[in-house]
């Protein structure tokens, strides 16, 4: 029987009574008395001279209170970097500044200019139509290749090259690496695009800047996943506003899947021109802004090399990737395509040997950063793609060479620098074949071939890492934050809790999952738990929900801080009961003396905590309040393996999913029915990769898929119901939940499977020159490879 | 979106004459109209909607057989109620945007703003309909001008579409995969006196008939018919979702589809 | 400015607007009913769905002067009289059709057009009927299923509960 309370139940979500119902909170419902609007002029060019801004007409019109240009924040910080990576020569990657407002170039289309601050939002826009730019067109880099040839202009003009770092990981690897690859019987390379994706969280960014005068104290609402962080950023390293002058509240958040992870200009602005203007001031981008403004994703064009031995073994990996970082670094980008990538690119396999290196590079694009996976998904794709692609190759089923190479003994030391603690990727293999039917397959061949189709299946093995950590370990690799959680759990005196953590839910249900936790541990309902994310004046200093984190390091802070109330909870039990505390059990929500008949009920603790008549007041403070950080001493790893079943037209190109199977292991299971919902978006936005989605850009650096005009997010009818499977289960060995994350698997796994699956297809049609198509597969793409020569 | 003074008449003769006003501008359903303003990219200092005009609502068969639409009228009516008149252009209507967009958006408005990639030039061309306004009849043949242009002249009302109803006709739409527009859509009417193909969404030209399909099927009304034909040349569009060439194979494609479940 | 009335979730309501305010706008900014949301500027992404004389809309894409006299419903128009989700709203929380929460007005205000007219949508019917709403968090599996158990069908067959 499922469980229908506590951890491993499908609770249902608490927050979706305000969603269902038009009564959430927004950024954008956020309005305050007196708000100005603002208005970015943003760069229609991408890489430009800036030789001279004309404010003048521009300030004559209607509603304008003031117009701000980079001038204005010559004496303010720039956008800070969070993670400085150290070259394969063991230099500091090149960082350069990112100002507020561009200062003397413009290096990407949307790099804001000036921002008219105006009585309206529609004056603004006015009067930022009216601003005379005096921008001298410069030659843009784009292409990655091209940008760090030598003699090509230079997105940054004090920097030595485009070139951000050159990094090699494990460099002293690099040897033995290559010379297992001359000694290799067979090598399968395989050249290919991870192309670049929008986010597309469907509530756009929106900030909302405060100052009170009175007490000097500045507020941003923001579309934040992690306020905290954006407080400690914005406070320290660009305004200069002390951490306790300063509260920055995340309210209802319309999705992030990373984009709202970083500190954007916007923020910044807002903070600051609230204080300049003594007014509130608000933006709201529209999509059309989002797409130039929010960081984008993914973007590397990677060389991989599989190195086997006679018997079908993996010997040896060697990767090469371009990584483009954009114009400017955005706050974790370097950190993704080397600790979130190199480190993966072992994935389920005891490749004894690998080598990756990644060259981030400078272009005059929108700056790339963290998004669903970070890393992971490019580093699975390669890797389950170069795979497949080796088994077509030697003529043997892709499963069983997988199989034949599976890691099978945990803990296991990957060659490239992480532990996995525990996981059965066979156990993941069998559960997904047993849910595909994959012995009925030819069958459903034979059936799409007798309508004009081609079927094909794709199967793919996926690791990821999530919880990254620990502290320690991740300021060696050049993090410049911790990477810890926090919760505070707070007793009320009649029993109930409120818990404030540093993690923030946007859609992952915290609120419920989090609350089940915490009810379970005490034997409580529920509903007598509160959990308070998302503002920095009420809750501690947490880093935030991103990198499937939030339950095992953000959950296990919470667990922590549970512990200890249990702990002074039983103290006070053990008072009341005059009982050693050592023979004092809590179930159900009371505390009993093992061996006898008494009893106390968790009620009757609390009150005592906060009326404290009888109460141990030399050994114990009253009250109930406790808090823990929580820094894990490893990542989680969870795994699993991902089944498509494609067809193709092969008249237009086009691809239908007519089914996906996912089987994961994502240790212990705190809310089935939320993790179901998480695996599923994740596969959704892993298929949009495969088919649909492209940021692309012109040759000028214009962007071409600039709206759903041109942007094809995954519809309804792009999808199937999905097969999802978690009942395999290795429980995560180093938190106390057991748990390992899911946010993020279905994103990593699904592009390989649905590619693979295309691939198939086409060979079963006959079309057996391809042997990779670059994504999206779009019915002109795949058209196209079916066709050429 | 710039302001601008809004008024909704009643009747066609009151939206004519304010369509007589300086930089004045008809709104049909609003559904291209309103984000291209959003954009800035277009600025009517008037906007004279046409929601109101209640004798330009509605479908009807004329005297001739003719299934005639009101300008005014939404897709989701088209596709409702001209079903069990001309089904290939109930079905087409149908499949225009999504069923909001279906429910506002208008077959004067989609016709007067001709979008290269819309669904109804294909129909009116692929009909032969004829294009009613407040002071003439235009034939579809003449209607149509290339991209965005029409024989339309400035504060022209579409006040009445009429379709001939044909022996057989069917549409087959190409999705573009974001916009839904047609990235290729054919519509291929039988008619007693020929065959019409009407092609939308492949050519920068805008909507227009692939001649060489039309004699071919003339000769024989079958999807074999057109196996020997070259796909269509001339100025295919090549953007991000397909090539010139790319295009012109699914417009033969795609009539062959039409043709097969038309005949 | 221009005054508009109409009727929105059963109450005359009546504000002043300029010619280019958005029905959307009138709601979120005029009415102060923040639950209709703006994901796009091109008509596409569906949060802003309401219903105008019984008929799913885009408000994103209707002036509020063009919905004078009109009876509009909103997402908090749609509970219970008595305060309790609707069938609909119930059986998207029952089956887990949201996340994050911005879409779910305009994917509650679809479905309800949707099964006026078709009480019992097959999945290919639902799936093609949302064709103008964007979800970025469900992966729509949820969706999909919320909306044919609000329609009465039998969804324990569908993986995934």
């Amino acid at each position: 029987m499922p469980k229908d309370h506590g951890i491993g139940a499908s609770s249902k979500r608490r927050e979706d009574l305000r969603f269902l119902t038009g009564r959430g909170r927004y950024t954008d419902d956020i309005n305050l008395m007196g708000q100005a609007y603002v208005h970015f002029l943003r760069s229609d060019m991408a890489h430009g001279k800036i030789n001279g801004i004309d404010t003048s007409e521009a300030e004559k019109m209607p509603g304008v209170i003031r117009i701000f240009t980079g001038k204005d924040f010559e004496g303010v910080g720039g956008l800070p970097c969070g993670w400085q990576v150290t070259d394969r020569h063991g230099n500091p990657m090149q960082e350069p500044p990112h100002p507020i407002l561009a200062q003397g170039k413009v290096r990407h289309v949307g790099d804001p200019i000036c921002a008219v601050v105006a009585e309206s939002a529609a004056q603004a826009r006015s009067a930022a139509e009216a601003i005379m730019l005096d921008i001298e067109e410069l030659p843009a880099v784009i292409d990655m290749k091209a940008a760090v040839q030598d003699g090509a202009p230079k997105v940054h003009d004090e920097l030595d090259s485009n070139l951000c770092y050159d990094w090699g990981f494990v460099e002293e690897n690099k040897d033995a690496v290559n010379k297992a690859f001359e000694e290799a019987a067979h090598v399968t390379t395989l050249e290919l695009v991870n192309q670049r994706l929008a986010p597309n969280a469907m509530e756009p960014r929106v900030a909302v800047g405060d100052y009170a005068p009175g007490t000097d104290e500045s507020t941003l609402y923001t579309t934040s996943q992690n306020p905290h962080v954006i407080r400690l950023l914005m406070g320290a390293f660009v305004l200069g506003i002390p951490e306790h002058k300063l509260r920055v509240v995340a309210p209802d958040v319309g999705g992030g899947f990373g984009s709202k992870i970083f500190h954007y200009a916007e923020e910044a602005f807002c903070t600051f021109a609230a204080k300049a203007i003594q007014r509130p001031v608000k933006w709201t981008a529209s999509r059309s802004e989002a797409f130039i403004s929010d960081a984008q994703g993914r973007d590397h064009v990677t060389k991989i090399e599989l190195a086997l031995d006679a018997d079908n073994n993996f010997t040896a990996l060697r990767t090469e990737t371009y990584a483009n970082m954009g114009a400017y670094l955005s706050t974790f980008a370097p950190s993704v395509p080397t600790w979130l990538h190199g480190t993966l690119m072992a994935g389920n396999y005891k490749t004894p040997l690998i080598y990756v290196n990644v060259k981030a590079v400078f272009t005059n694009t929108v700056p790339v950063d963290a998004y669903r996976g970070a890393g992971r998904p490019e580093a699975t794709f390669q890797l389950e793609r170069v795979i497949d692609k080796a088994a077509r190759e030697l003529g043997v089923d892709p499963v069983e060479l997988r199989r034949q190479n599976f890691v099978t003994e945990f803990p296991y030391a990957t060659p490239v620098a992480v532990e996995y603690d525990t996981g059965d990727y066979h156990a993941t293999m069998d559960k997904l074949l047993e849910m595909i039917d994959r012995d009925g397959f030819e069958a459903r061949a034979a059936e799409s071939k007798a309508r004009g189709k081609l079927r094909g299946l794709g199967i793919n093995s996926y690791i990821e890492a999530c919880g990254i950590a620990p502290s320690a370990l991740v300021g060696q690799l050049g993090a410049r934050a911790g990477l810890y959680e926090s919760a505070t759990v707070r007793v009320n005196a009649t029993g109930g809790l409120v818990v404030m953590t540093g993690s923030h839910s946007h859609g992952q249900g915290h609120e419920t999952s989090f609350a089940q936790v915490v009810a379970d541990m005490i034997g409580i309902d529920e509903g007598m738990v509160e959990i308070v994310h998302g503002d920095t004046a009420n809750t501690p200093m947490g880093m935030g929900t991103y990198g499937s984190r939030s339950l095992a390091v953000g959950g296990s802070a919470m667990v922590r801080a549970t512990e200890k109330i249990i702990a002074k909870a039983k103290k006070i039990a053990a008072h009341l009961m005059e009982a050693a505390e050592g023979d004092i059990e809590l179930k159900d929500g009371e505390f009993t003396v093992a061996g006898t008949d008494k009893s106390v009920a968790w009620g009757d603790v609390t009150l005592a905590a906060y009326v404290p008549h009888n109460y141990p007041l030399e050994e114990l403070e009253p009250g109930l309040e406790e808090t823990a950080f929580y820094d894990p001493n490893n990542f989680t790893y969870p795994a699993g393996a991902y089944a498509c079943e494609v067809e193709v037209d092969p008249d237009t190109g086009k691809v239908e999913i007519l089914s996906f199977a996912a089987a994961d292991d994502f240790g212990n299971i705190v809310n089935p029915m939320i993790v179901d919902g998480q695996v599923h978006g994740g596969l959704a936005q892993g298929i949009g990769q495969a088919l649909l989605e492209n940021c692309a850009y012109d040759e000028d650096g214009q962007l071409l898929s600039a709206s759903y005009m041109d942007y094809a997010m995954p519809r309804a009818d792009d999808v199937p119901f999905y097969a999802v499977d978690h009942s395999c289960q290795t429980p995560c060995t180093h938190n106390p939940l057991g748990v390992k994350g899911c946010g993020e698997a279905g994103a990593i796994g699904s592009p390989p499977a649905v590619v693979n699956a295309v691939v198939d297809a086409l060979h079963r049609g006959g079309h057996s020159h391809v042997m990779h198509i670059d994504m999206p597969l779009t019915p002109h793409r795949v058209w196209q490879a079916m066709h050429q020569a | 979106m710039y302001n601008f003074e809004f008024s909704k008449p009643g009747t066609i003769d009151e939206a004519v004459a304010a369509l007589g006003a300086d930089e004045a501008q008809a709104l049909g359903g609003g559904q291209t109209l309103l984000p291209t303003m959003k954009q800035r990219l277009a600025a009517p200092e008037v906007l004279v909607s046409l929601t109101g005009i209640d004798q330009m609502k509605g479908i009807c068969l004329s005297d001739a057989g003719e299934v005639c639409i009101g300008g005014a009228t939404t897709h989701a009516t088209v596709a409702a109620e001209a079903a069990a008149h001309y089904p290939a252009l109930a079905a087409l209507a149908g499949r225009i945007g999504d069923p909001a967009v279906r429910n506002r958006g208008t077959i004067g408005g989609s016709l007067a703003n001709n979008d290269p990639s819309a669904c109804y030039p294909a129909a009116a061309l692929g009909s032969g309909a004829t294009i009613i306004t407040n002071t003439r009849e235009i034939a579809a043949d003449d209607y149509f001008q290339g991209m965005f242009a029409t024989a339309l002249d400035e504060g022209e009302i579409i006040t009445e579409v009429r379709f001939p109803v044909p022996e057989a006709a069917n549409y087959q739409k190409f999705v573009q995969p974001a916009s839904r527009f047609a990235l290729v859509g054919v519509f291929v009417a039988k008619y007693a006196d020929g065959v019409r193909v009407a092609v939308t969404g492949a050519s920068s030209d805008g909507v227009f008939r692939w001649t060489e399909a039309e004699e071919v099927l003339n000769g024989s009304f079958t999807k074999d018919a057109i196996d020997a034909l070259s796909p269509p040349s001339g100025d295919m569009i090549a953007d991000l979702h397909g090539s010139a060439e790319y295009r012109a194979h699914l417009v033969k494609v795609m009539t062959g589809r039409a043709v097969a479940a038309a005949s | 400015m221009t005054q508009v009335t109409m009727t929105v979730n059963g109450k005359t309501v009546s504000g002043d607007v300029e010619g280019r305010t958005l029905l959307a706008e009138f709601l979120r900014e005029g009415l102060k009913m923040t639950g209709t949301h703006i994901g796009c500027d091109t008509s596409q992404c569906g949060a802003c769905v309401v219903h105008m004389n019984g008929e799913a809309v885009k408000s994103c894409s209707v002036l509020a002067l063009d919905a004078e006299g009109a009876e509009v419903k909103t997402i908090e128009g749609m509970a219970n009289p008595d305060g309790s989700l609707s069938t609909i709203q119930q059986a998207f929380q029952d089956h887990h059709g949201l996340q994050c929460g911005f879409c779910t007005p305009g994917m509650v205000m679809s479905a309800a057009a949707l099964l006026k007219d078709n009480p019992k949508p097959t999945e290919r019917e639902i799936r093609e009927y949302l064709e103008g709403n964007i979800c970025r968090c469900t992966g729509y599996h949820n969706i999909v299923k919320a909306i044919m158990a609000a329609s009465g069908q039998d969804v324990g067959a569908i993986a995934a509960e």
